[in-house]
């Protein structure tokens, strides 16, 4: 396990793109976590008699129009987005590979059954989908992080079937087969080792859709509830005021495009150190 | 050939109907009694039950399934609950204002990117490639309503050139709506270019690499003809399933940036119904979702068989 560890790092180490990128990402977690040490004020508390000041000494990027600190919900909101992305992220990639792996594995019946379904499932809108769930269960993290799963699930689910297709008619798979190991052994020991590059590759690229879809249902009303610091509501509420204090609207802004850049960055550093064509799978 | 193109249009049909019976069942499975909420918490019992029969919400699922499938291939949707309209009528006057952004987005991102992409893709690694590639992955990662917010504040507070807000219903007409068709179509066609960019460019540099390209060059062809002749076509092939999956993306796309212009075509009806619980209207809108994704796809793999011989005569998968 250790020399899988100092291998990816050697493989992050090589690629620049990678390291900005994963640095980027690293810097958005530290500042989400030490955000009550970064600033005195309360993200959901506000002075209505500073309602919509311009950024100034004491509030460095101005005030929105319940007269909160804008650098303080900006840096409080990296929490819901990151905390409820990685979830979902990762719910999404580890229900996807075991799919896409038991789809590849087994082949026949269940895979034609499986990709049929998961082919219907794409052919509806991922928004509307994800507004039917949150209506339907109500808009709490664990809602969405359901909802994303649902709407991402088929489409890393074959991605990751494509990947182990490759792999199954090795013959390390053949005996392994052979020795009568059960499908779950296989998988582990056999498909999924040779296959950590592009699951690797497909997270980081995952968990950049689902950053944006996160703050885009966030800024239609359906995601964080208010007054939460979140970066899609913040665009929502502040863009009334736009041009009374474009900091205001500008900051979560900037916030939720370094995240994402980061994410494609490492996305797409990664994927060019292992060679996995990053560029085809997302297709 | 025709064995290839059967198979293709009988699995487009199936996941079609698949897609119809999820549709169908997500929304049955919203939660709430639809005749309590179309009449209010103080409805009588009678009123209710009475409801309940016009919308025969007392009949078993399957039976409701089926008269709903029936309808929809006649193009009739059932009657909005909100409205009171025929769901077919409303739908398709607002999917109409919604195709006229579609269509200017769909024209200038995939013209726009995929000269960016070939032109990245023939300078790679140079400072045209350099600039190209970093303007896309900024274009990736931006939502669409952050870019519709940067053009507002850009176009229509700084310069003002462009409305901000559509201050017309679902029944304007063309020429009324078309001033404020192109921010949004400028929002979407940016998010949307960023990926055909990527793709066309990856797909030039690996047709750029081919032998026969090599092959063309030695002949004594201009690099006019090598790249028009010979490399555009191959380069263009992986290019249409990511132009293909974008196009279907648009009908998702539109409910964000149509919210923020306040535009009346089909994303602002999708997001009212849901608030709404309409719930003829978001399947009508789900459906008519479906059929464009399995459209587009099917126009996809049509194509590459056009663009490829190799497909053609092996009668076997795209893949």
């Amino acid at each position: 396990m250790s020399t899988a560890v100092i291998r990816t790092w050697r493989t992050v180490r090589s690629s620049r793109a990678a390291t900005i990128g994963l640095a980027i990402v690293a810097v958005h977690v530290v500042v989400a976590l030490l955000a009550p040490l970064l600033t005195s004020y309360a993200p959901t508390v506000g002075d209505s008699s500073l309602a919509l000041l311009g950024p100034g000494a004491d509030h460095w990027a101005g005030t929105d129009q319940y007269g909160r600190d804008v650098l303080t919900r900006v840096l409080y909101g990296g929490r819901y987005a990151l905390g409820v992305s990685a979830a979902a992220t990762l719910l999404t990639v580890a229900l996807g590979t075991v799919l896409g792996c038991a789809a590849a594995l087994r082949g026949g019946r269940l895979d034609d059954a499986l990709m049929r379904v998961l082919d219907a499932v794409l052919s509806v809108p991922s928004i509307l989908a994800l507004l039917v769930i949150v209506t339907a269960l109500g808009s709490g993290p664990w809602v969405i992080v359901l909802a994303i799963a649902v709407v991402y699930v088929p489409q890393v689910t074959r991605v990751v079937r494509g990947a182990a297709l490759a792999v199954v008619p090795a013959d390390y798979v053949t005996a392994a087969r052979a020795r009568g190991e059960g499908i779950w052994p296989i998988l582990r020991r056999e498909v999924l080792p040779n296959i950590t590059d592009v699951v690797c590759v497909e997270f980081a690229m995952r968990a950049s859709w689902v950053v944006l879809l996160i703050s885009s249902l966030s800024f239609l009303g359906f995601g964080a509830n208010p007054p939460t610091p979140d970066w899609g509501l913040m665009v929502a509420e502040n863009r009334t005021a736009i041009t009374v204090v474009p900091m205001a609207g500008l900051a979560p802004i900037i916030a939720l495009a370094t995240l994402v850049v980061g994410l494609n960055l490492a996305a797409d550093g990664l994927s060019k150190a292992w060679g996995v064509d990053r560029i085809r799978e997302g297709s | 050939m025709f064995t290839f193109i059967a198979r293709r249009v009988v699995s487009a049909l199936g996941t079609l109907l698949l897609s119809s019976v999820l549709v169908f069942l997500a929304v049955q499975a919203l939660p709430g009694d639809v005749a309590t909420q179309v009449l209010g918490k103080d409805a009588t019992p009678s009123a209710v039950a009475a409801l309940r029969e016009k919308l025969s919400l007392d009949q078993p699922a399957w039976e409701r399934y089926t008269e709903w499938v029936k309808g929809a291939v006649h193009g009739d949707f059932g009657a909005s609950l909100v409205s009171g309209k025929a769901v077919g009528g409303e739908v398709g006057q607002y999917l109409g204002n919604s195709l006229l952004i579609a269509l200017v987005t769909v024209l200038f991102a995939v013209t726009g990117s995929l000269v960016l992409g070939i032109v990245a893709g023939l300078y790679r690694d140079r400072w045209p490639d350099h600039l190209i590639s970093t303007a896309s992955l900024v274009g990736m990662s931006v939502p669409e309503f952050v870019v519709a917010t940067v053009l507002v504040l850009a176009f229509s507070v700084a310069l003002p050139l462009f409305p901000a807000v559509v201050l017309y219903g679902p029944g304007a007409t063309t020429g009324q709506l078309l001033p404020a068709v192109w921010l949004p179509a400028a929002s979407l066609a940016i998010v949307m270019a960023a990926y055909i960019v990527r793709m066309a460019r990856t797909s030039v540099i690996d047709v750029m690499a081919s032998e026969y390209v090599t092959t063309a060059r030695l002949k004594g062809l201009s690099s006019w003809r090598v790249v028009t002749r010979h490399a555009l076509p191959s380069a263009l092939l992986p290019t249409l399933h990511v132009i293909a999956l974008n196009v279907a993306w648009l009908i998702g796309g539109v409910a964000v940036v149509e919210n923020v212009f306040n535009y009346p075509g089909i994303g602002k009806l999708m997001l009212s119904s849901v608030q709404n619980r309409d719930l003829p209207v978001i399947q009508a809108i789900a459906l008519i979702s479906a059929v464009v994704y399995v459209l587009c796809n099917l126009a996809a793999d049509l194509g590459a068989m056009a663009l490829n011989p190799k497909l053609r005569t092996r009668g076997g998968r795209a893949r």
